[in-house]
């Protein structure tokens, strides 16, 4: 989710951030170079003598030193009103972690926290800091798609661990990150199919209606081909994009209005942000109503509804992996858990914050990495992925499974319906545990992530 | 355990999915029971678990569409597995609608309406005929004229049918297209009855009714569109107008002038919540007018006596020292409110006026406009009939000649300073009704508005009201056919190109003072 141009691939971005890197590393001077590779030249004796005279020493100390792992949300700027959050909640599993009789392998955990500002070359330069200065075990972070593409090439180049835990447009496959949110199969694909189906509404024509980059595009392509698949005509799909921050939605209005005309049709809403509001106000001022064109939301949440005016937006959809309304044991503890732990931490608007499906992400990965280390035995990032693969863990939102091979999460999917205090009654269940298709297959039938057959992205035959 | 269940229940669903086809047409039912048992009866089949006997009784039940039955199923709804829910939710929404169709709220009677019309059930035109006889709301009639024929056009009566298609066109219906449309496509293929080619006849006449009347509206609301997006970039420009047109002052912070009256309107909202009777919640928002402009003008007033009044005639310094400020307030907002707050539009705002088939003026829009048209009126009146406004006038024009004459140029400075504030705290108060309080608010608007004050030229109010007359207009104009994103794009480069060939705007001040 992130705002950077949808024809910037995966591979360019890579390509262009190593080059980046390595045209600032040649920049030092010749001498400069020639010392700093014989410190690390040194450097690389000393440890080797220590590694072969004092290892059972320093492997006995570092079982009693505190794990580090790093934290990297945006705790200023524009990102700052979704991803604080998200530290928040990781904080709470770290403190949860610390609290409980073994910890992790006996050994507590150290936070660190950083913030870069949601300037995303800031969220490059930090992750290296993570990984190569403080030297963590795995890192929890990034929101916006542009951000996790920023900082991929660092954690691949160096070896780190990034769990992501925000619902996201796929196509992406690496070795290094394990994406605890949505793919698009995971929340737009069921959504769709929710409202096709007699149970939905039945409902036959789709506006798609985006904030214009890179996850509403890509969410809306994918959208485009399953609805085409599933013989809706071309005729029946509609498709527009606004600008960032926009806020006069009557043209648009006024379109859904005549597209919408004789009943049957829905929007598909990947607006973002505070266009949101001004959207759904027009919306209801021009006389459109949740029940003749219901808008089906990917980026609108509790923690987003909170604090904002509802009357608008009730009895509108949204699709997610998990709502705070969802009623079982552990999530009402959790629920009851993350209020009293901003309560307790004076954290701005305390007891009345709320959970939603981006902050159980974050929670889960955290437990999920910690069982992980206990399996392997060790923090070193190879053993812990292997020992990821195919982990369960009883989330708030129920028992969620990690991938055998391919990085995502098995998750349920759920359609909720906005209610007046900003939270979801949950109207549609996915049977069990949905398979997260990193490719879509609707776009890229051919195409599969695997990293135990295959080296990542492979071409199906 | 739990996918047995499951497998059982989509088992009973797809078998209730297949009952629901015929149910439409199913069998009648002919007991001739005593009333009151037999409604017993059927509620007691809804959770029998039986497929037929349920099928029966929803079907027995919409006949005697009781709604007094509603609490009745509303019990047996929270007590029921999904399959019984899913099979009860047609016949309560049916009973629903009906018990609807009497609500003394207009708004209800109409979503009613037009949900038992697109319920395509033919049972329901009796309950329409009877709301239609005692419903005086025009477009409460008109959603019950329409819902009914689009009943009759579906049923299986030609000559209902041809009426039908014919009132729909009378109607101006578009939400009929569709199915007129489709009923012309029947009429094309090879096997197509001479019955349904009259019906096709008529049907194509009522669609261009129809299209006729829809280009209409669509010119009335792209008009009216326009308005109303100028009308906000005329509230927003005319105290920058004041302030950078008549003053000199670029103040970068007028966007955070808007914030401040945008999160005034939030905490009057508030304060109403909290200490007024819930009675009164309504009447904040007229409050929160004089509130806002009065903050505003007060934030402003400060921002002059401590920062702009030592930097009159130095625009960069100007510049740079008001961008510093509106960060400083952006954060500020944002430390202190977070990002998350919102103002309730009152009641008497929310919605709009239906002023002909298929055209929607929103109440905010309308309240806009007004507003824009009185703050420029009272502009006029206290720039050219007044006394403060003629030393106003003085003193941006011959500084020097007015101090000599007396006038405190200094005051004037801070008072019109902010006055133009003023003006932008109001400008934030109205767009809470259109859009969202957040402290970036200023950042979203400041650019248009500059941009209205440029091409409108520097110094001349009237520019500023044709100015922001002609980009809104224009926007709107281009909107349909580019998109929002193009649209803007498309904006911004005319505007280029028109001060590359007029750089000091449409409106310019010529003669002595051209250059005071």
């Amino acid at each position: 989710m992130s705002p950077t141009d949808e024809s910037m691939k995966k591979d360019d971005l890579v390509k262009e951030a190593a080059e980046t890197t390595m045209a600032a590393e040649s920049g030092s001077s010749r001498r400069e170079f020639l010392a700093q590779s014989g410190r690390v030249v040194a450097g690389a004796g000393v440890a080797a003598l220590l590694g072969n005279l004092g290892g059972w020493a320093l492997s006995y100390a570092a079982d009693k030193e505190p794990i580090k792992i790093g934290i990297l949300h945006s705790l200023s700027g524009t990102m700052a009103i979704s991803e604080v959050s998200l530290r928040d909640t990781v904080l709470m599993a770290v403190e949860e972690i610390n609290n409980s009789k073994n910890k992790v392998m006996g050994r507590t955990i150290q936070p660190v926290v950083v913030d870069p500002a949601s300037n995303w070359d800031l969220f490059a330069e930090k992750a290296k800091q993570l990984l190569l200065v403080d030297k963590v075990a795995v890192v929890f972070g990034c929101w916006t798609s542009v951000s996790r593409k920023s900082v991929l090439p660092v954690f691949e180049k160096n070896n780190g661990l990034l769990f992501y835990p925000v619902q996201y447009e796929g196509e992406e496959c690496s070795h290094n990150v394990f994406y605890t949110g949505a793919a698009v199969n995971q929340q737009a694909i069921p959504a769709v199919e929710y409202l096709m189906s007699k149970e939905g509404g039945g409902f036959k024509k789709f506006y798609l209606l985006g904030t214009d980059y890179v996850y509403p595009r890509t969410t809306n392509k994918i959208l485009r081909a399953m609805l085409l698949a599933k013989k809706v005509p071309a005729a029946n799909i509609a498709e527009e994009y606004t600008p960032f921050h926009h806020q006069d939605y009557q043209t648009i209005v006024g379109k859904v209005k005549k597209f919408a005309a004789g009943g049957g049709a829905c929007v598909i809403s990947t607006i973002n942000g505070d266009s949101n509001v001004p959207f759904y106000k027009e919306f209801a001022n021009q006389g459109l109503r949740a029940e003749d064109a219901p808008i089906m939301a990917f980026s609108v949440a509790e923690d987003e509804l909170r604090g904002m005016d509802t009357t608008a937006l009730v009895g509108h959809l949204a699709a997610w992996n998990y709502y705070q309304s969802v009623d079982t044991p552990q999530n009402k503890k959790f629920v009851a858990d993350f209020k009293a732990y901003c309560k307790k931490n004076n954290l701005p608007d305390g007891e009345k914050r709320v959970t939603d499906d981006p902050i159980e992400a974050a929670y889960f990965g955290v437990h999920i990495w910690k069982q992980a280390v206990e399996k392997a035995g060790s923090i070193e990032v190879d053993k812990v992925r292997k020992a990821v693969y195919g982990s369960e863990f009883l989330a708030p939102g129920g028992k969620i499974k990690m991938d055998e091979a391919n990085h995502h999460t098995n998750k349920p999917v759920l359609i909720g319906e906005i209610l007046k205090d900003g939270q979801f009654k949950i109207v549609s269940r996915s049977k069990g545990l949905v398979k997260p298709e990193p490719w879509s297959e609707y776009t890229s039938p051919d195409k599969g992530c695997d990293w135990i057959k295959h080296q990542g992205t492979y071409q199906k035959k | 355990m739990n996918g047995v269940l499951s497998i059982v229940l989509l088992g009973t669903l797809s078998f209730w999915g297949a009952g629901q086809a015929f149910g439409a047409e199913g069998p009648r039912v002919t007991t001739a029971a005593p009333p009151l048992s037999f409604v017993d009866k059927a509620l007691a089949d809804l959770s029998s678990g039986d497929q037929a006997r349920q099928d029966t009784a929803v079907l027995a039940l919409s006949e005697q569409g009781d709604p007094a039955l509603l609490p009745k199923l509303e019990e047996i709804r929270d007590n029921a597995d999904r399959s019984v829910r899913l099979a009860i939710k047609p016949l309560m929404d049916l009973l629903r609608n009906r018990a609807n169709l009497s609500s003394p709220d207009s708004d209800k009677r109409r979503s009613a309406a037009t949900d038992l019309g697109s319920s395509g059930k033919p049972l329901v035109i009796p309950w329409l005929e009877s709301a239609l006889a005692g419903e005086t709301n025009r477009w409460v009639r008109y959603t019950l004229e329409e819902s009914l024929a689009l009943i009759r056009l579906a049923s299986d009566n030609p000559d209902g049918k041809i009426k039908a298609a014919a009132k729909l066109g009378e109607l101006r219906s578009p939400n009929a297209v569709p199915a007129l449309k489709e009923l012309i496509q029947q009429a094309g293929a090879t096997d197509a009855t001479d019955q349904q080619k009259v019906l096709a006849n008529t049907a194509r006449a009522a669609i261009e009714q129809i299209d006729i009347w829809a280009s209409w509206a669509n010119a009335f609301e792209t008009i009216f569109r326009g308005i109303s997006l100028s009308s906000i970039l005329l509230i927003m420009s005319l105290g920058l107008a004041i302030v950078f047109g008549l003053m000199g002052v670029i103040n970068m912070a007028h966007g955070e002038l808007m914030m401040i009256g945008a999160y005034a309107t939030f905490v009057t909202q508030e304060c109403f919540k909290a200490y007024l009777p819930a009675g009164l919640f309504d009447y904040y928002f007229l409050m929160s007018m004089p509130v806002s402009f009065c903050i505003a003008a007060l934030s402003g007033l400060i921002l002059e006596a401590t920062i702009i009044r030592f930097l009159y005639g130095r625009p960069l310094e100007t510049m740079l020292a008001t961008w510093g400020v509106s960060l400083v307030l952006i954060q500020a907002a944002r430390v202190y409110f977070g990002d998350l707050t919102s103002v309730a539009a009152p009641s008497w705002l929310s919605g709009g006026a239906q002023v002909m088939v298929g055209v929607y003026l929103p109440y905010n829009r309308i309240f806009i406009i007004v507003l824009s048209i009185l703050c420029v009126a009272g502009i006029y009146f206290l720039l050219f009939r007044t006394g403060i406004g003629l030393r106003v006038r003085a003193v941006m024009q011959n500084r020097g000649m007015s101090s000599c004459l007396g006038i405190p140029t200094r005051k004037v400075d801070a008072y019109t300073f902010a006055f133009g504030s003023g003006l932008a705290g109001l400008a934030g108060c109205a767009l809470t009704l259109v859009g969202n309080v957040e402290p970036g608010l200023g950042q979203n608007y400041i650019v248009d508005s500059f941009m209205v004050v440029v091409t409108g030229g520097v110094g001349k109010l009237t520019g500023t009201i044709v100015a922001s007359l002609g980009i809104g207009g224009l926007n709107k104009l281009l909107e349909p056919s580019f998109g929002a994103v193009y649209g803007k794009v498309l904006i911004l480069v005319l505007v280029v190109l028109f001060l590359q060939r007029r750089p000091s705007g449409l409106f310019t001040i010529k003669g002595r003072h051209a250059d005071a």
